[in-house]
Formats: C-alpha cells, structure tokens, sequence
C-alpha cells in the first residue's frame, strides 16, 4: 500500500502539535523528578485541574489568555502546597514512597474534579478561530499557535534554567544536593519553587490542550501514562532528551494512527519505552554515560 | 516447631478461619458478599506481598495478572461446554501465568521505579488489547458468562450457592496463602528477603538474583491470576476495568495500608480499604475516594510500615 503524501504532510504536523503539548507535561515532570527524586503520579492531575481551572476562568472573564496566566499561576500554587505538605516529609526516603503518596493524591485530586465540575465535558473556546487549507482539510491556525506557544514556554524555561539566578540554584541542586546546601542555597526552597514550576506548566499545558478535545475529569490519566514514557525514553531527568522523546513519540503514533485506530497507536509508544528500557535504559536521546 | 510464637501463631490462625468460616452463615447478604469480596481482592494483595514486600520490587502493573486470570476463567466457560471449575481455574492460570513470564522476563531486568513504571506500562499494554480487541474479548462491555457447578467428578456436584461459593473462595485463599508462606519461609523465599536487604550482596555470594526475580514475579503472577478466576467465579463477568493500572494503584494501597512483608497485612489493608469504602460512600456516595486517599497518603508519610507493622510495634513496647 502506498501511503498519500498529503496524509503524511498532515500526520507529521499532528504529531508535532501533540508531541509539543506532550513536551510541556513531561519537561515539568522531568524536572521534578531529576531535582528532587519525586516521581509525580499526579502531574496528570494537575494538568486536568489546570484545564479545568482554565475553563472556569474562561467562563467569568472570557479572555483565554487571562484564563492561561490564571490557571498557571493557580495550579503552580496549589503546586507549592502539594510539595510543602505531602513531599516535603518524604524527602531523603525511598524514591517509590513518592510515587505512592502521589498516587494517593492523584485519586483525591482526580475525584474532587468529579465532583466538583460533574461529568459532563467543558469546553474551552480557541482564542483564533482561523483556518487555512492543507490540501483537504481546513487546518486550524490554533493548532499551530499551541505548537508555538509550548516551544516558548519551554524555551523560557530553558533560559531561566540556563542564566537565571535561580535557575542555577536549581541546577546546582540537581548537581549536588548537599554541596548546594553548604554554599548558601536555601535547598527547601528550591524544591518548593521547582514543584510549582512543573505544576504550572503542567497548568499551562492543560489549558492549551482544553480546546481539542474538551475538558474532563480522566483527561489527565491519558496524559499521564504518555508522560512518563516519554520521561523514560528521554531519559529520566533530561529535559532535551524528553522534549525529543515527546516528539518522536507522538510522530510515531500520529503515523501508526494511518494503519489503526488512534487507541492502538499508543501500543507504538509502549513498545518504544520496552526497547529503550532493555537497550538503552540511560535514554534514547542523551548522551552514552561514561 | 513446638515453639511458643508459633503456638501462638496456629491458634490465631484457627480462630480466624473459624471465624471466616461462619460468618457468611451469620451475616446478612450483602456483608456476606462484602467478606467474600475481601478474600479475593486480599488473596490479590497477598500475591502482590511477595514483590513488593519480600523482594523489594513495586510492581503497578498487576491488574494485568489479575485480568488475564478473568479473562482465562471467561474463556474456559465460554468455549468449553459442559461449564466446568477446574478447567476455568487451570485456564486463568495458564493465561496468567503466560503473562507473568512475558513481563518478567523484560521487567526483571530493571530496578526500583524503572521496574514500576515498565510494570504499569505491560499492563496498560493488555489493557489496550483486550479493549480494542472486541471480537474476543467483548471490548468495553466485557464477557459475561453462568456460574459453573463445584464438581469432583464421581463424588459430588452441586450450583454454587452463596455460602458454598465463600467457603470455597476461602479454601482457595487459604490454601494459597499457606503456601505463600512456606514459601517465604523456605530457602527460596530467604534469597528473595536478601535480594531485597542488599542485591548487590547476593549477587556476590553467587545467587543468580536475576533468575530468582523471574521466579518471584512469576508465582506472583499466577496467585494473581487465581485471584482473577475466584473474581470471575463470583461476579460471573470479566471487564477491562480490571486491567486497568488504577486496580494495579488500589492493590498497591492495600499493602501499604496493611503493612508489606507480612502476608496478613495485605489482607487486614484489603478489608480496611473496602471497610472505609463502605463508610466513607455513607456521606460522600461516589467521591468516597476523596476521603480515602487522604488517609492513604497520610498513612504513606506516618505510617509506612502500615497498620500491621504499627500494632506490632506498640504490641512489642
């Protein structure tokens, strides 16, 4: 069977959407987990109740861009109380009683949203509503601006990390958590910070991802899972390494979707992270360990 | 064994069966039902124990096991006519257990939450196939199918009511549960509490701890299985939502809540899990799940050696 070039064209800028919208979550997640050790069985949830806080925002104000600066900046702080609370007394203790005490909060979080925003789907309005042609289709514009939008955030984040003051706390933290420490770093604090910073992008993400699909209460069960594939086979900790996993994984499934239906596409990913794990378990896209 | 903790041991053991054994004649319906739910999912916890607990490895993928052990029971009483038992138990545990040893085989070979998150992603990989593949498997709405009849042939067959079905899930996890025991005890189940202490330390001494990982997750996975087929047995329907990775995260939560590495306290977290179900849906219906994992996440950061573990030690001052 040979495969329409126009089919490909449009599965190719698909995946890319997706895969950034994928990249926005996981970059938070990796980030978590490569400076303080936390694995966040609840970052899909914070994407959902960003959305959710998106969309509520969105029905009082009416403006889309207040609802995102809205969401980021209500979830990061909801965020920085997760951590003060819940991780905080964790810290120093196995890694996997993190992901317990975030699977803990997950079911909290995720049952508060149905019960406080009911089942029934909302939706977001796009803030464009243009549309240009891609041979067959009417492509949305939104579409591309989504694409765009997480490349800056995510940029942004890679420039504070790279020559902000506190984002080489941040970094120096990741480094060496003891030797931060005696240089002066307020080592808490960052964590704190750098939790409500994944928080919100993963906030920030939800909202941009609320008018594809509508938003409910198990959108962020999907995203999770993809997340954390992405993480592993970008390599845990590694925010390049998990923005190209995020891509190439969502290209992959955005081309396997041709063939079948898009819920066997995920299959794709999974064999992906198999294969990475058995083969390469550092990750695909980083650098061989010496 | 003439001891006295193991006395003492036996005689708490009797009580408890004895217990079990008659309350479904005491209990109304729907506890009865309740208690009979409790074995299984605790038989399932049980199973879980012997990865988690004496191996040191967190598994999130056991709804997989689990699914499998109820979709083989379907399978068995769909296609084979007469409906018998020990066929639907042998085919759960053949599909189980073919399971067990796919996953094992590629899982074992990472640690800590590397093993997690693969174990989780195999299961969501069933998950994916037994929900797309509706021709087989009955896709979202799942596989309902009769009761068989408890049969030994030339002996004795009887329909399964209530109460005989309890005593009959009771034997199973009772059974079961004897021989996880032994096998926790035996020399087999002692490199598995090393592998646990200290991995590298085994390895030294010359245990191949890959092979004896592989071992534990495959007998973990086969008692899941059986878990499987009782739960099949008794709500007649297998359903993806049991291979869903949230039944994996539920089964996880027992055995923190009950305390890991004691076989019992998986169950005692089973029944304190289902107990607060109960009283929590009382005043918040279906958001019970809110209160819940409040007191589970509580219970990770204060209590993580669970509520067997925290008995012990007050027992013990």
């Amino acid at each position: 069977m040979t495969i329409p070039f126009d089919l490909l064209l449009i599965q190719v800028i698909n995946g890319i959407v997706t895969g950034m919208i994928l990249a926005l979550v996981a970059s938070g997640l990796t980030l978590i987990f490569g400076i303080m050790d936390v694995v966040n069985f609840a970052h899909g949830e914070l994407f959902m109740l960003g959305a959710y806080l998106g969309s509520t925002v969105f029905l009082t104000t009416g403006n889309f861009w207040v609802a995102l600066a809205a969401a980021a900046t209500g979830i990061g702080l909801l965020g920085a109380v997760i951590q003060t609370t819940t991780l905080r007394p964790l810290l120093g203790r196995d890694p996997l009683t993190t992901i317990l005490a975030t699977f803990g909060l997950s079911l909290v979080l995720q049952n508060y949203a149905l019960w406080q925003y009911g089942p029934v789907p909302r939706k977001i309005n796009e803030p464009i509503t243009g549309h240009f042609s891609l041979f067959y289709l009417e492509y949305p514009w939104y579409r591309l601006l989504v694409a765009v939008l997480s490349a800056a955030i995510i940029g942004g984040l890679w420039l504070f990390m790279k020559y902000g003051k506190y984002g080489i706390w941040i970094r120096a933290t990741t480094q060496d958590r003891v030797m931060a420490a005696a240089m002066g770093i307020p080592v808490p604090l960052v964590h704190t910070v750098v939790f409500a910073i994944g928080a919100a992008m993963a906030a920030a993400s939800g909202v941009l991802f609320g008018p594809l699909t509508g938003v409910n209460h198990a959108m962020g069960l999907d995203f999770i899972l993809r997340a954390f594939i992405v993480v592993v086979v970008g390599g845990m900790g590694n925010l390049g390494g998990s923005i190209l996993a995020a891509i190439f994984l969502s290209l992959l499934e955005a081309f396997a979707s041709i063939w079948v239906s898009p819920a066997q596409a995920v299959i794709v990913s999974f064999v992906v992270l198999i294969l990475t794990l058995l083969f390469r378990p550092t990750g695909l896209f980083v650098p061989t360990p010496k | 064994m003439t001891t006295r903790p193991a006395r003492g041991y036996w005689i708490g053991f009797a009580v408890v069966l004895a217990v079990l054994v008659l309350a479904p004649l005491v209990l109304p319906e729907f506890w009865r039902r309740f208690v009979t739910e409790i074995l299984i999912w605790g038989l399932l916890a049980m199973s879980l124990d012997i990865l988690i607990g004496y191996t040191g490895m967190v598994s999130f993928g056991h709804s997989a096991f689990f699914g499998l052990g109820m979709y083989g029971a379907a399978a068995a009483l769909l296609t084979v006519r007469p409906p018998n038992l020990w066929l639907a138990i042998l085919y759960g545990l053949v599909g189980a257990g073919a399971v067990a040893v796919f996953v094992a085989y590629f899982s074992t070979r990472l640690r800590d939450i590397y093993f997690a998150i693969t174990t989780l992603v195999f299961s969501q990989i069933f998950y994916v196939i037994i929900f797309t593949w509706t021709e087989v498997t009955g896709g979202e709405n799942g596989l309902g199918f009769s009761q068989p009849a408890f049969a030994i042939p030339g002996v004795v067959s009887a329909r399964f009511t209530p109460v005989t079905l309890h005593w009959f899930v009771l034997a199973v996890v009772t059974v079961s549960y004897l021989g996880l025991r032994r096998i926790t005890q035996s020399p087999f189940g002692m490199v598995l509490q090393s592998i646990r202490e200290n991995e590298p330390r085994t390895r030294a001494i010359g245990y191949h701890v890959e092979r004896y990982k592989i071992v534990a997750v495959m007998l973990s996975g086969l008692f899941a299985g059986l878990a499987g087929v009782l739960y099949a047995l008794q709500n007649k329907f297998a359903a993806p939502d049991f291979v869903f990775f949230l039944v994996s995260g539920e089964v996880v939560v027992f055995n923190v809540m009950g305390g890991m590495g004691t076989l019992v306290g998986p169950v005692a977290g089973a029944a304190f899990f289902f107990l607060l179900r109960e009283l929590f849906s009382r005043f918040f219906t279906e958001y019970y799940l809110i209160p819940v994992g409040i007191i589970f996440t509580l219970m990770v950061i204060f209590v993580p050696q669970g509520l067997l573990g925290f008995l012990r030690r007050r027992l013990n001052q």
